[in-house]
């Protein structure tokens, strides 16, 4: 038996996976995915910031647009570093693919407009 | 310049309130210090907004987004990098406001929706003691240096506080490269949502102190280290519990408080518990025409609960706009009771008490199970049934006219039922 509480939405119901991974106590199906999958291979949603040449804005929000690895998050911020935003991005644009070979894309959450160096 | 309503702050509770307030035939501004609409959300990069009203978890700039596109296709205008300074009532409000561009304005408005949002405690507030070096700041603070200007402000932390913004911070600057070393709560339970103690504290086996307190700090120039100590139960310090903490910074998640400074020649009625306003179920304060809502009326945990409660008030302010006779009004008050520290809205108007009322509320005590109970005259009228409830979470209980007895005051009590 192993107790966790959900994340997936600020509820925060109180799992209980057994021993053959099904969940107890969630309120919603989105619960019962979360419990089976926390308890063979966590992910998490990482969201941080990447260096943009624009003078008025020096960081771009990003995230990656799935779940990732949690054993992936310190590695994924890390190759963030390289990332350089130079040209205008709009939310949901990919900004670096395929990052850490996890098959998934980082994804900018705000938008950078350059216009005569100045935001729009 | 002349509008019918003037929105004051372009935050997630501004923009709600000012899409529900504009129609074809009443024009809104909105008035914005920052160079762009959004607030706060710009630095909340982090995801788990947007689950109750979009249905999708998306980060705080994306929740942003949706309410600035929507503005930007409207009829609404807005300006930004302006900040009001004043605001007095004549027929109409008058109001003042600074920018670099146009120096000194003036607004004329039918109807104000303030929506100003908070700021964080600090250290001046909770009074710590010890020296007062550099390196102790509101996590909030810290959030805009890291996520909107690029700078980590320390390499080794400890947190004051368990409160949402706090925990965020925790894992953050875990990311980034810094040393979280522990969270102090003075309180025996968390005050932030429980999916950011396991998302933030345990994801990264940050310890959590709960009962303990910072009581002291050392550190001539910049800070050197952190004491804390465990607190009894009327949180006096323990002695013999201190452990001290060698960081560079203190970061603090003590509190927000409504920011309502701008009303002061308005003296609308307020509240000792919610430091803001009183308001009715119209979100209408006891200034006529001047509405609050967000987190400059009450803190909210979620940002969806800002935007549903600035949405209702912007709608009320259209309707006021809209009148051209404005009745008296006959109140009943709506009264925290046992375990309940604040209800909101604290009064109903009762002859325009035609639609049910959502009363949002904080409890003074964690419970795994209990029964919200609203009472009038000795009675029930309307109960609940509630799990897992706790300080830090916000909870909810409708009313509508039909329920009441009479035009006597309400009371609304929670209670613990153990299994």
């Amino acid at each position: 038996m192993n107790k966790l509480i959900c994340i997936v939405c600020p509820v925060g119901c109180h799992l209980t996976a057994d021993k053959d991974g099904n969940i107890t106590g969630n309120r919603c199906k989105r619960g019962e995915v979360y419990g089976r999958i926390e308890v063979t291979n966590p992910k998490r949603t990482i969201t941080s910031t990447v260096a943009t040449t624009h003078p008025d804005m020096k960081r771009l929000s990003v995230k990656t647009k799935e779940p990732v690895s949690k054993k992936l998050m310190f590695e994924v911020i890390k190759a963030l570093d390289h990332i350089l935003i130079t040209t205008d991005t709009f939310i949901g644009d990919v900004v670096y693919p395929n990052i850490c070979d996890t098959g998934v894309d980082i994804v900018a959450t705000s938008e950078i407009i350059f216009k005569d160096g100045n935001t729009k | 310049m002349k509008v019918d309503i003037a929105v004051i702050g372009g935050g997630a509770a501004g923009l709600a309130a000012a899409l529900k307030a504009s129609s074809d035939d009443v024009h809104v501004l909105i008035i914005e210090r920052e160079k762009k609409l959004g607030g706060i959300l710009h630095q909340c990069i982090h995801n788990g907004f947007g689950l109750q009203v979009f249905k999708e978890e998306l980060t705080g700039p994306e929740y942003a987004n949706r309410f600035i596109e929507l503005v930007n296709n409207g009829k609404i205008s807005f300006i930004t990098d302006t900040t009001v300074t004043d605001i007095y009532k004549q027929d109409q409000f008058i109001i003042k406001a600074t920018s670099i561009e146009q120096g000194l304005i003036q607004i004329e408005a039918t109807a104000v929706i303030l929506s100003s949002g908070c700021f964080e405690r600090t250290r001046g507030a909770i009074q710590i003691p010890g020296e007062r070096p550099a390196g102790i700041m509101p996590a909030g603070s810290a959030q805009r240096y890291l996520n909107i200007d690029g700078y980590l402000v320390g390499k080794r932390i400890f947190i004051l506080g368990s409160g949402d913004i706090g925990l965020i911070m925790a894992r953050r600057m875990t990311l980034e490269g810094a040393k979280v070393l522990g969270v102090a709560e003075l309180m025996p339970y968390s005050n932030g949502l429980t999916r950011n103690i396991v998302q933030c504290l345990h994801d990264f086996d940050i310890p959590l102190y709960l009962s303990h307190t910072v009581t002291n700090i050392v550190g001539t120039k910049n800070l050197e280290s952190v004491t804390i100590q465990e607190v009894d139960a009327i949180f006096e310090p323990i002695p013999g519990t201190e452990k001290t903490f060698e960081v560079d910074t203190l970061l603090l998640s003590v509190g927000l408080i409504p920011d309502t400074a701008i009303l002061e020649h308005l003296k609308p009625d307020m509240s000792l518990v919610t430091k803001s306003v009183l308001v009715n179920q119209h979100y209408e304060t006891s200034v006529e025409g001047l509405f609050v809502c967000g987190n400059a009326l009450h803190v909210h945990d979620l940002v969806d609960y800002v935007t549903k409660e600035s949405e209702l008030a912007g709608n009320c302010a259209l309707k006021y706009v809209k009148r051209s006779e404005h009745p008296n009004k006959a109140y009943l008050e709506v009264i925290p009771s046992k375990h309940v520290r604040y209800v909101v809205p604290q009064h109903i108007e009762y002859h325009t008490f035609q639609e049910p009322i959502e009363f949002l509320f904080r409890t003074t005590k964690k419970a795994e199970a209990g029964i919200f109970r609203i009472l009038q005259n000795g009675k029930v009228i309307k109960e609940k049934k509630a799990k897992y409830i706790a300080p830090a979470e916000m909870e909810h209980i409708t009313l509508s006219p039909q329920d009441l007895i009479d035009i006597s005051s309400i009371y609304l009590e929670f209670e613990e039922v153990v299994s």
